[in-house]
């Protein structure tokens, strides 16, 4: 019987010639990711049993991006405990300030991500690296300990739900709405403990940032993975930024999944998805009109280049509205640099938006941009759950780039097309 | 094993951000944690908890964020147990890996009252409603689960195999059942 491409991941890390569903496995990680959340209270389990020695040292990549930069005493000593750690235990891949920005982000960016990798990391949204062809899934920080000592996990091989997108995209609508949409027909627990696989002509005609927006939710519908079959794009994408060449499984044709969707993606509108659940998602006409006190462009699902050039291309000689703040956050230093060079940060400063500095702070509701009650913020982010933002009675709406910027100069969620 | 408790009702879709919001996080010490459980349903909400209660909850209980510290909160404020009909999968692993059992329940919200008392034993598969005197199967867990739960957790777990052998010590259980 033929496997999925997460099947072939699976087996190749567990050594073996085949798996299938509801097997039981060991298998050797490729990469451990944690940050300054996960990756503190990980060593504090590990303190309990007496600190074990690393098996996995050169494995291991720490990126301090949640409470970064340091909202307080408090969150700075977490930090200065992982940073000597990392000179402790030789961990090599150790990035913070001006190197690191928002891990899912930083880490396709940087190229150490490559088809056929298997990854666990201590963040919900580490299953973005599906997008690159990898099988990657987040963990809590106990077994992001146990993977950090060991190099090792266990896992049940999960089912498969297929998800075929085909047709063309309209104006304004991109990789954030395609998931939305497929959230909202789904639900939040329609992939719940499973492997989404997304394929189809629309899924091969997106560009790598598309397709990381796409695969980081995954889990909001409660996916342990989403993963796409890593093609030409990929591997230009990967040319000269890593220098592992990676392995390019593809799912085999007599593969079986446990459910299979078509999707016509010809009639999506941009999404809007209302609070308090991602899969809330609506078309943008039937949201127009809400009125916002804040928006947010940036995170691990719409931080990227992309998504700061159409927000620039919608914001270009207008400004933000008077009674709202809008706050734009590069997922990455380089992804920042970029935006500068292209003149993108000027546009945005004109049009008198805050430029955060890159942080998982606003979208955790950790740090910087936290809600007042009863306020709203439209959020290019991945949760809108309740007081996700702020306080416990804000809300979230969730949107693409494009939507945010042109409902930030309206003051309310706005279509894109009724502005340009 | 088995877990006696008094059951506490929520409903579906319980996100780990209404566990524990995302402004604790800089916080693992887990009397703080547990302070600040479930706040956003009921302010005080652990205050009522009693140690060895046992939540019974909806559907994708603990879906979202990966933050262990969900787990913390509840544990610290004395829940031993969650019976709910379906579980955010990473927030699954979590439960386990601190020692705590997840059961998997359809209808679980149907089956019992705010205030009954519930008898769960693992190894047989089964929760009884004390209340109502009613018992209902769920599916056996994997040994390898029952084996990290009777540890203690997966450090535990660990602390007490040879790390070397981990995590074939798992397939070892896991595969002769």
């Amino acid at each position: 019987m033929g496997m999925t491409i997460s099947q072939k991941i699976l087996a190749a890390h567990a050594n073996l010639q085949s798996v299938k569903s509801g097997d039981i496995v060991s298998v050797k990680l490729d990469t451990i990711l944690g940050n300054d959340i996960s990756a503190f209270m990980a060593l504090e389990e590990l303190e309990k049993i007496g600190r074990p020695p690393l098996q996995a040292a050169r494995d291991i990549i720490l990126v301090l991006d949640h409470f970064t930069p340091n909202k307080d005493i408090g969150t700075a000593e977490q930090c200065r405990v992982l940073r000597e750690f990392a000179e402790g235990a030789g961990i090599e891949q150790y990035f913070e300030g001006g190197r690191a920005g928002i891990e899912h982000a930083l880490l396709p960016e940087a190229g150490l991500v490559v088809p056929g990798d298997l990854i666990v990391g201590g963040d919900s949204h580490t299953c973005t690296y599906g997008a690159l062809g990898a099988f990657a899934m987040g963990v809590g920080s106990t077994d992001l300990a146990a993977a950090m000592v060991l190099g090792k996990t266990w896992l049940k091989v999960f089912e498969t739900i297929r998800i075929n997108c085909y047709g063309i995209l309209g104006e304004w609508v991109g990789g954030k709405d395609l998931i939305l949409y497929t959230i909202g027909k789904i639900g939040t627990d329609g992939a719940l403990g499973k492997t989404i696989e997304f394929c189809g002509p629309t899924v091969k005609s997106l560009d790598v940032e598309d397709r990381l927006t796409m695969a980081n939710m995954a889990v909001e519908a409660g996916a342990v993975n989403g993963i796409m079959e890593p093609d030409p794009v990929i591997k230009n994408f990967l040319a000269d930024r890593s220098r592992r060449k990676g392995i390019y499984f593809t799912t085999d044709s007599d593969a079986t999944y446990e459910q299979e969707l078509d999707i016509d993606v010809f009639s999506i509108a941009p999404q809007v998805a209302l609070p308090p659940s991602p899969g809330n998602a609506v078309s943008v006409q039937e949201a127009s009109g809400i009125k916002i006190n804040q928006v947010f462009i940036g995170s691990c699902t719409n931080g990227r280049i992309g998504d700061l050039r159409v927000a620039a291309k919608v914001l270009n000689g207008r400004k933000v509205d008077s009674r709202i703040r809008m706050l734009i956050s590069p997922a990455t230093p380089g992804i920042y640099r970029q935006a500068m060079e292209e003149g993108l940060l000027k546009i945005f400063s004109e049009a008198e938006a805050v430029i955060l500095p890159p942080s998982c702070g606003v979208c955790f509701g950790g740090h910087l941009g936290i809600l007042a009650k009863g306020e709203v913020c439209l959020s290019t982010t991945n949760r809108n759950f309740k007081g996700r933002m702020g306080h416990p009675d804000s809300k979230v709406y969730l949107t693409s780039p494009a939507v945010a910027a042109a409902s930030a100069v309206r003051g309310e969620i706005t279509h894109p097309s009724s502005l340009i | 094993m088995i877990f006696r408790g008094k059951v506490w009702i929520l409903g579906n879709n319980i996100d780990t951000d209404m566990i524990i919001s995302g402004k604790y996080l800089s916080f693992t010490d887990p009397s703080f944690l547990a302070e600040h459980c479930l706040e956003g349903i009921e302010k005080g909400w652990s205050n009522k908890i009693a140690k060895g209660d046992i939540l019974i909850a909806g559907k994708n209980f603990g879906c979202g964020s990966s933050r262990e510290h969900a787990v913390v909160a509840l544990k610290a404020a004395g829940i031993s147990c969650i019976i709910a009909e379906s579980f955010g999968a990473i927030f699954f692993r979590n439960f386990i890996n601190l020692g705590l059992a997840a059961i998997e329940l359809r209808d679980a919200s149907k089956r019992f009252n705010e205030g009954d008392m519930v008898e769960v034993d693992l190894e047989a598969g089964k929760a009884r409603n004390m209340a109502t005197q009613k018992t209902y199967p769920f599916p056996p867990m994997p040994s390898i689960v029952l084996d990290i739960l009777k540890a203690g957790g997966l450090l535990h777990f660990i602390g007490k195999t040879n790390p070397n052998n981990f995590p074939a010590s798992y397939l070892r259980s896991a595969l002769s059942s």
